[in-house]
């Protein structure tokens, strides 16, 4: 091959110019380009194109497959899930854009289910049948947690989302992350003991227990029975969330409530406070309107109240009496000017006549009166005088004084 | 009022239009209600204004004793 001919001297050479000598190298070898392999099915997932992506494992061995839609229609292959114990047929070549080198498979056969897969199922039968999973074993999810646990790997995406998720949604609550490993050969015994001092320490009124997304073996830890005890064995509800949406893990099965993933099950384990806030803000307006109801139901017993109180009201009778006090009045005036009048006519009449009675007319036309000057009496008789006796005689312009002769 | 939590201020926010809604209140205890219930839904809002969600680690000492740490992201 030219590209290392010159072996004294190597030349620099560009990476793809690596690759397809990789490439041709595999797929010149007749052996790899139309080979069986065994192992067990890990990572699967089928995207919309319907291509399928796997990973064979075996020991500690893997294999990355790609089996191509038009691979699986022609073949007439079974769907393929994790922990599936398979022989896949293909050819080994080199996929330059990932820099890895993966087996392009046209069909496959099934040896049967996968060691982890037979652990799972025998598993998750015991327990099933001790009555783990029961409906009535599921407590409910407390409405308003005030503390919420969360059992997961600090170091973990899966905690930030989550924590993310719960300071958006429901940022009164406090959380207490209980750490452990999540993935390993000790993981089980750790996600089994953070869980227990969760419930020691007891503050916590829920717990999530999760991680991320990952391989089957990945998220292997939460398919063993330690786990599945704990989870059973807790007295505060357990919500889990482990890997994918289309993951079932055994603590799934055990948990009070099963969420998709971690994400998820941080939203299932919280109220959303948006929600409240409408709800206050609903309140609000109810309290407003009731009071205002309220004000308006007694304004108008009060406009009822006051109107019958001036039907009834002694002002109005009093407002009554002053009109007939008016009239009256004005009656009493009108009788009494008439009557005054009355009187001074009739007196006049009499001063005329009085007038006419008065004896100084009569003096004035000749007549006089005659007073003796000791007594005034008037003299009526000649018998009332002596000679001697002095007299007045009063005439129309003055008095005479006089003397009797005889 | 200061030292309810939400969901006390949100229970007596609650009580009060229960309260209130009985229209046989004499009229001075319906405003107080109303007062009351205006006031424990501004403090329920600015409590959730100002949540912010706290974070502790749990840990064990080896004499199995548990005590909180603060928990940095």
């Amino acid at each position: 091959m030219h590209l290392f001919e010159d072996i004294d001297e190597p030349a620099v050479v560009s990476v793809s110019a690596v690759a397809l000598y990789l490439k041709d190298l595999l797929e010149l070898n007749d052996v790899l380009q139309n080979i069986w392999v065994q192992g067990e099915i890990s990572n699967c997932k089928t995207y919309g194109s319907g291509h399928c992506y796997f990973t064979l494992k075996e020991g500690d061995a893997q294999l990355h497959c790609v089996f191509f839609k038009n691979s699986r229609l022609r073949s007439s292959a079974p769907n393929l899930s994790d922990g599936m114990a398979i022989a896949v047929n293909g050819r080994i070549s080199f996929y330059e854009r990932d820099g890895k080198l993966q087996c392009y498979v046209e069909r496959i056969r099934i040896l049967g289910e996968g060691v982890l897969f037979r652990r799972f199922e025998q598993l998750k039968a015991r327990l099933k049948a001790e009555g783990l999973f029961d409906e009535e074993r599921k407590r409910p999810l407390p409405p308003q947690p005030a503390v919420i646990g969360i059992v997961t790997s600090p170091q973990a995406a899966a905690l930030r989302d989550m924590l993310r998720v719960l300071n958006t949604r429901y940022p009164l609550a406090r959380v207490i992350l209980s750490p452990t490993l999540v993935q390993g050969t000790e993981a089980p015994e750790a996600i089994a003991e953070a869980l227990d001092l969760l419930n020691e320490h007891g503050e916590a009124d829920v717990i999530i227990i999760g991680r991320g997304g990952g391989s089957i073996e990945e998220l292997w830890a939460f398919n063993e029975e330690v786990v599945a005890r704990a989870i059973a064995r807790s007295r505060i509800p357990v919500i889990s969330g482990v890997g994918h949406e289309t993951d079932f893990t055994i603590a799934d099965f055990v948990a009070d409530y099963r969420a998709s993933t971690p994400t998820a099950a941080a939203a299932a384990a919280v109220p959303n406070i948006e929600d409240w806030r409408a709800d206050i803000q609903e309140k609000q307006r109810l309290l407003v309107s009731l009071i205002e109801e309220r004000l308006c139901d007694l304004k108008e017993q009060l406009d009822y109240a006051m109107r019958d109180l001036q039907r009834t009201s002694p002002l109005s009778l009093v407002e009554r009496r002053r009109q007939q006090l008016d009239e009256t009045t004005e009656r009493l005036q009108t009788h009494m000017q008439h009557r005054l009048s009355l009187h001074r006519e009739r007196l006049r009449g009499m001063a005329f006549r009085l007038h006419s009675l008065s004896p100084l007319l009569t003096i004035a036309r000749g007549y006089a009166v005659v007073r003796r000057e000791s007594d005034q009496a008037v003299v009526i008789s000649v018998q009332q005088v002596q000679a001697g006796d002095q007299l007045t005689v009063q005439v129309q312009d003055g008095q005479i004084l006089v003397e009797v002769r005889s | 009022l200061e030292e309810l939590a939400f969901e006390e201020a949100f229970a007596q926010l609650e009580a009060a239009i229960t309260a209130l809604q009985d229209g046989k209140l004499p009229l001075e205890r319906a405003l107080q209600y109303y007062q009351e219930g205006m006031k424990l839904a501004q403090y329920c809002n600015e409590l959730l204004q100002k949540a912010e969600l706290s974070v502790q680690q749990l840990r064990v000492d080896g004499n199995g004793t548990l005590s909180l740490q603060p928990f940095d992201m």
